[in-house]
C-alpha cells in the first residue's frame, strides 16, 4: 500500500492526514475544542445526577413551586443576546476594528453580567424561602447543576476582562486573538449549555 | 487560625506511621542536603524543574512513578504480612482503622501515581519522537500537567505524617465516605489529592490527543503512524471523555462533605448508587486508559524484536479502537450484585465478554508477528512474553466474572482482588516496565544492564504467581477482600505462599534500583553511539540518543509504515539530500508548573483542614501565576540553530 502510494505521490493532492504539522491557529482552537467537550461531560454528569434526584424533594419543595419560568426566559434570551453580540465583537476582531470590538465586547459583558445578576437573584430568593441546597437532594442537584453553568459564566466574564487588558496592553497580536476565538467558543458553548438547563430543568419542571 | 488542624493530627501514638514517616523525611532531607552539598540546585532548577521538554516531563513521570511504587508496594508488604500471621483467632500486628487505611491508600496509589503516571509518562517520552515532531501541542500546559500530578501526589503522602488517610477503599463509596461515617481529614486528602492530580491528568489529556491529532511529520497519514500512538491516541480520548465525569463525580461528593448537599447521602434523597454508577462510568474506560498504551508497547517490542512488520496492523487500530468505544459501555459489571436485575446484568454481561474479542484480536496478532520472525531474547521482550501468558489468565478469569451468576458468588472475593492484579501486573506493570527498558537507552544515551533486567523480569513473573494464584483459590474458598483477620485457619498456608510471593517482587523491586545504579556507573561501557540500539523501526531510533532538544533537526518526511525500517533497507535512495541547516524554535522553560502546583499543594491542604484564609491565598496566588504567564509574549521561544545535522535524514 506505501509503494504504491508512493508511486502515485506526483499526481494525487497530498490528504490533509498527510501535510506534516498544522498551524498554531488550528492546534490551539482544536485544543480548546477538546477542552470544551471534556467541560461538556463535567454537564452532562451533571445533568445525569439532577435527572436521577429531580423527583428527589424529600418533602421539600419541587420545581413547580419554585421556579418563575418568565424571568428565565426573560434570562435565556439575555443569554442568548450575549452570544450574538459576541459573535459580533469576533467579527470586528478578525477585522482588527478596536472601537467596535471593545463596544460589542462592553455589550457582551453587560448581558452575562445580568445574567450572573438574575441567576443570583434567584438562588438569594430560594435560599431566603428555605430551599435550601441541603434542604433536598433535588435542591442539591438544582443548585449545583445551575451553580456550575453560572460560575462558568463568571470565569467567562473574568476572562473577557482580562482580554480587554491585553489588547489595551498588547494590541492584536496572534496570541491575543487565538484567545479572543476561544474566549469566543467557550462562551457559545455556555449557551449551548444553558439550552438544555432551560428545557431540561426549568420547562421540564414538575 | 488554623482550621482543624492540630498537634493531635500527627499520630504520636502509633509506631509504624512514625517510624515510616520518619524514614521519608530523613531519606529527603538527606537528598535535599546532598544536593545542596553538591550545588545542583541550579542545574535541576533550569534544566528539569522548568522544563518544558516533553522527554524530561517523560523521565519525571516515570521517576515519579517508579518512588511511588515503593510507596505503594510497601503498603501491599504489610498487606500480605498481616494477612500470613492474622490467622485463627490472631489479630496481626496492624490494627482494623490502620489496615484499612493502608489498603484504601495501596490501591489509590498504585492506580492514580504508578499506573496511570507512568504510562502518561511513557506516552510523553515517545509519541512526539515517533510522530516525528519536535515536542507536544502545548509544552508549557505539558509541565503544569506534570506538576498538578506531583501535587496530588504529595498531598496524598503528607496525610502519612499528619492526619490520616481514607479507610474507605480506593474508590470512598459513600455513605461510608460521607461526613456522618468518615468525618476525618482521610477522605478528604484522598478527594482533594485526586482532584488536584485529576485536573492535571486532563489537561495532558488533551494536549497528547491535540499532538496526535494535529501534530504529525509531514507524509504520516492516520494510517502510517506506529502503533504505539494510536494506543496513546486511544488511552488520551478516553482521558478526555472520562477524567470530567469523575471530577464531577468527586466535586458532589465535596459538596455533600463540605456544604450539606444530599448527593450520595442516606437522607433528603440522596442517592448512593448513583455515585457507584457514576464512579464507574469513569472507572471502567480508566483499566483501558492504562492498558491500551501497555498494549502500544508490546505490539512496538514484538514488532522490532522480531525484526518483522507488526502482523494484522490495520486490525490493531481497528481493535484498539473497538476497545476504546466499549470501554464505555460495560461499567455495570463492577456492581452486578447492586441490584440492577436480571435484564441489565445480563447485557453488561454480554457486552463485557464481548470485549474479549478485539483483545484476543490482539493476542493473536502478537503471536503471529513472533511467528516466523527472528525473535531477539533481550529483556523487553521477556516482559512482553511474560505478558501475553500472564494477561491471558488474567483476561479469561474476567471471563468468568462477567456471568453475573458467577459473579455472586465470586463478587468483592479475594478471586476478585487476583484477577485484576492479574490484568494491572501482568498487563500494565509489564507493559511499563517493557518500555521502560526498551526507551531506557533513547532517553540517557546508554542501556540499562541485561542480566539485571532478565532477573527483574523473573522475580516479577515468578512472585506474581506466587502471590497472586493463592489468592484465586483463597477467593474460591470465600474469603473476601479487605478482612483485616480471618477465622479459618486452613487458610494460612495459601497466605504465607502469597506472602513469599510478595518478598519475591521485592527482590525485583530492589534489583531494579541495582540495575539503576550498576548501569549509571557502568554506562561508558554500554553507550549508544547510534541512536539505534535496538535495530528499530519507528523515528524514535532516527535521532541521536539521548536526542537534542528539538528531537529533529529537520523534521522526517514519511512515505509508509515503519518509516525509519524502510530507510535503512534502502539508505540511498530515500536519503534526502539534506536542506540547509534551519533556525529551530524551542520553547523557552517555566516555572509556571512549578509554581501552580505549590499552589494547589496550599489550596488543597487548607482545604482538607478547613484553613480558608490558606485556601483563598492559594487560590489567589494560582490566578495570579495564570495571569502572570497570560502576559509572557514574544519571547515564548528561543532561537536555536541545528549544530548536527540530522543523522539519517529520512
Amino acid at each position: 500500500m506505501s509503494a504504491s502510494s508512493s508511486t502515485h505521490s506526483e499526481v494525487r493532492e497530498i490528504p490533509v492526514s498527510e501535510r506534516g504539522p498544522a498551524p498554531r491557529n488550528v492546534v490551539v482552537s482544536f485544543g480548546f475544542w477538546l477542552f470544551l467537550l471534556s467541560d461538556i461531560v463535567i454537564f452532562a454528569a451533571l445533568f445525569a445526577a439532577f435527572a436521577v434526584l429531580s423527583h428527589e424533594t424529600a418533602g421539600g419543595p419541587s420545581g413547580n413551586d419554585l421556579f418563575d419560568r418568565n424571568r428565565v426566559l426573560l434570562e435565556t434570551a439575555i443569554l442568548l443576546a450575549s452570544s450574538f453580540t459576541c459573535g459580533l465583537m469576533s467579527l470586528a476582531v478578525e477585522q482588527r476594528k478596536l472601537i467596535p470590538a471593545a463596544a460589542w465586547g462592553a455589550v457582551t459583558f453587560l448581558l452575562g453580567a445580568t445574567f450572573v445578576g438574575m441567576e443570583l437573584f434567584e438562588f438569594h430568593g430560594m435560599i431566603e424561602s428555605g430551599a435550601r441546597p441541603d434542604r433536598s437532594a433535588f435542591l442539591s442537584a438544582f443548585f449545583t447543576l445551575v451553580g456550575t453553568h453560572g460560575l462558568h459564566v463568571s470565569a467567562g466574564l473574568f476572562w473577557l476582562l482580562v482580554m480587554f487588558a491585553q489588547i489595551a496592553t498588547l494590541g492584536f497580536r496572534p496570541m491575543v486573538l487565538r484567545r479572543l476565538r476561544c474566549f469566543s467558543l467557550f462562551w457559545h458553548a455556555l449557551d449551548i449549555v444553558w439550552i438544555g438547563v432551560f428545557t431540561i430543568v426549568y420547562l421540564g419542571a414538575h | 487560625m488554623l482550621g482543624k488542624l492540630s498537634w493531635a493530627a500527627i499520630p504520636f501514638d502509633q509506631p509504624i506511621p512514625m517510624i515510616a514517616s520518619l524514614l521519608v523525611m530523613l531519606t529527603i532531607s538527606a537528598i535535599l542536603l546532598l544536593f545542596t552539598w553538591k550545588g545542583w540546585w541550579p542545574y535541576l532548577w533550569s534544566e528539569w524543574i522548568t522544563s518544558v521538554d516533553h522527554k524530561r516531563i517523560g523521565v519525571m513521570y516515570i521517576l515519579l512513578a517508579l518512588v511511588m511504587l515503593v510507596r505503594g508496594f510497601t503498603d501491599a508488604i504489610m498487606m500480605r504480612s498481616q494477612l500470613a500471621l492474622a490467622a485463627g483467632g490472631a489479630q496481626g500486628y496492624l490494627p482494623p482503622e490502620h489496615y484499612n487505611q493502608i489498603f484504601s491508600a495501596h490501591g489509590t496509589i498504585m492506580i492514580f501515581f504508578v499506573a496511570m503516571t507512568f504510562m502518561v509518562g511513557l506516552m510523553n517520552f515517545v509519541v512526539p519522537l515517533q510522530l516525528g515532531i519536535r515536542d507536544v501541542a502545548f509544552p508549557v500546559l505539558n509541565s503544569v500537567s506534570f506538576w498538578l500530578t506531583a501535587a496530588g501526589v504529595l498531598l496524598v503522602n503528607m496525610s502519612l505524617v499528619i492526619g490520616e488517610f481514607a479507610r474507605t477503599g480506593w474508590l470512598v463509596y459513600p455513605p461510608l465516605s460521607e461526613l456522618a461515617y468518615s468525618p476525618g481529614v482521610g477522605v478528604d486528602y484522598y478527594l482533594w489529592a485526586l482532584q488536584i492530580s485529576g485536573a492535571g491528568t486532563l489537561l495532558s489529556g488533551i494536549n497528547l490527543t491535540t499532538t496526535i491529532l494535529k501534530l504529525r511529520a509531514p507524509g504520516m497519514g492516520y494510517m502510517r503512524m506506529p502503533i504505539f500512538c494510536w494506543t496513546a491516541l486511544a488511552s488520551n480520548l478516553l482521558i478526555v471523555a472520562a477524567f470530567p465525569i469523575l471530577t464531577a463525580t468527586f466535586a458532589m461528593l465535596l459538596l455533600d462533605r463540605y456544604l450539606g448537599f444530599h448527593f450520595f447521602t442516606n437522607e433528603a434523597g440522596g442517592n448512593a448508587m448513583m455515585y457507584i454508577n457514576l464512579i464507574w462510568a469513569w472507572g471502567h474506560p480508566e483499566v483501558y486508559i492504562l492498558i491500551l498504551p501497555a498494549f502500544g508497547v508490546f505490539s512496538e517490542v514484538i514488532a522490532t524484536f522480531s525484526g518483522k512488520a507488526l502482523f494484522g496492523y490495520r486490525s490493531m487500530v481497528i481493535a484498539t479502537m473497538a476497545i476504546c468505544v466499549l470501554s464505555f459501555m460495560v461499567w455495570l459489571h463492577h456492581f452486578f450484585t447492586m441490584g440492577a436485575g436480571a435484564d441489565i446484568n445480563g447485557f453488561f454481561g454480554i457486552m463485557t465478554m464481548i470485549i474479549a474479542v478485539p483483545t484476543g484480536v490482539k493476542v493473536f496478532n502478537w503471536l503471529f508477528t513472533l511467528y516466523g520472525g527472528r525473535l531477539r531474547f533481550d529483556a523487553p521482550v521477556y516482559w512482553a512474553l511474560g505478558f501475553m501468558v500472564t494477561f491471558v489468565v488474567g483476561g479469561m478469569t474476567g471471563v468468568l466474572l462477567a456471568i453475573p451468576p458467577a459473579d455472586f458468588v465470586l463478587h468483592n472475593s479475594l478471586f476478585l482482588v487476583a484477577h485484576f492484579h492479574n490484568v494491572i501486573i501482568g498487563g500494565v506493570l509489564f507493559g511499563a516496565f517493557a518500555g521502560y527498558t526498551f526507551w531506557f537507552p533513547k532517553a540517557f544515551g546508554f542501556k540499562l544492564d541485561e542480566r539485571i533486567g532478565k532477573a527483574i523480569f523473573w522475580c516479577w513473573f515468578i512472585g506474581f504467581y506466587l502471590a497472586f494464584m493463592p489468592l484465586y483459590i483463597l477467593g474460591l474458598m470465600g474469603a473476601t477482600r479487605r478482612m483485616q483477620h480471618y477465622d479459618v485457619a486452613g487458610w494460612q498456608p495459601l497466605m504465607l505462599v502469597a506472602l513469599l510471593g510478595a518478598i519475591v517482587i521485592l527482590a525485583g523491586i530492589v534489583l531494579t534500583g541495582v540495575q539503576l545504579v550498576v548501569s549509571i556507573r557502568t554506562r561508558d561501557q554500554r553507550r549508544d553511539h547510534t541512536g539505534d540500539p535496538w535495530n528499530g523501526r519507528t523515528l524514535e531510533w532516527s535521532t541521536p540518543s539521548p536526542p537534542p532538544a528539538w528531537n529533529f533537526a529537520v523534521l522526517p518526511a514519511v512515505n509508509g509504515l515503519d518509516p525509519y525500517w524502510e530507510a535503512k533497507k534502502s539508505p540511498k535512495s530515500h536519503r534526502q539530500n539534506g536542506p540547509d541547516l534551519e533556525t529551530i524554535a524551542v520553547p523557552r522553560n517555566s516555572p509556571i508548573g512549578f509554581v501552580l502546583a505549590f499552589f494547589a499543594v496550599m489550596a488543597g491542604f487548607a482545604l482538607i483542614w478547613h484553613i480558608w484564609w490558606m485556601a483563598i491565598a492559594g487560590l489567589i496566588g494560582a490566578l495570579m501565576t495564570i495571569l502572570a504567564h497570560a502576559w509572557r509574549v514574544s519571547d515564548e521561544v528561543e532561537y536555536v540553530v541545528a549544530s548536527q545535522r540530522q543523522r539519517a535524514a529520512i
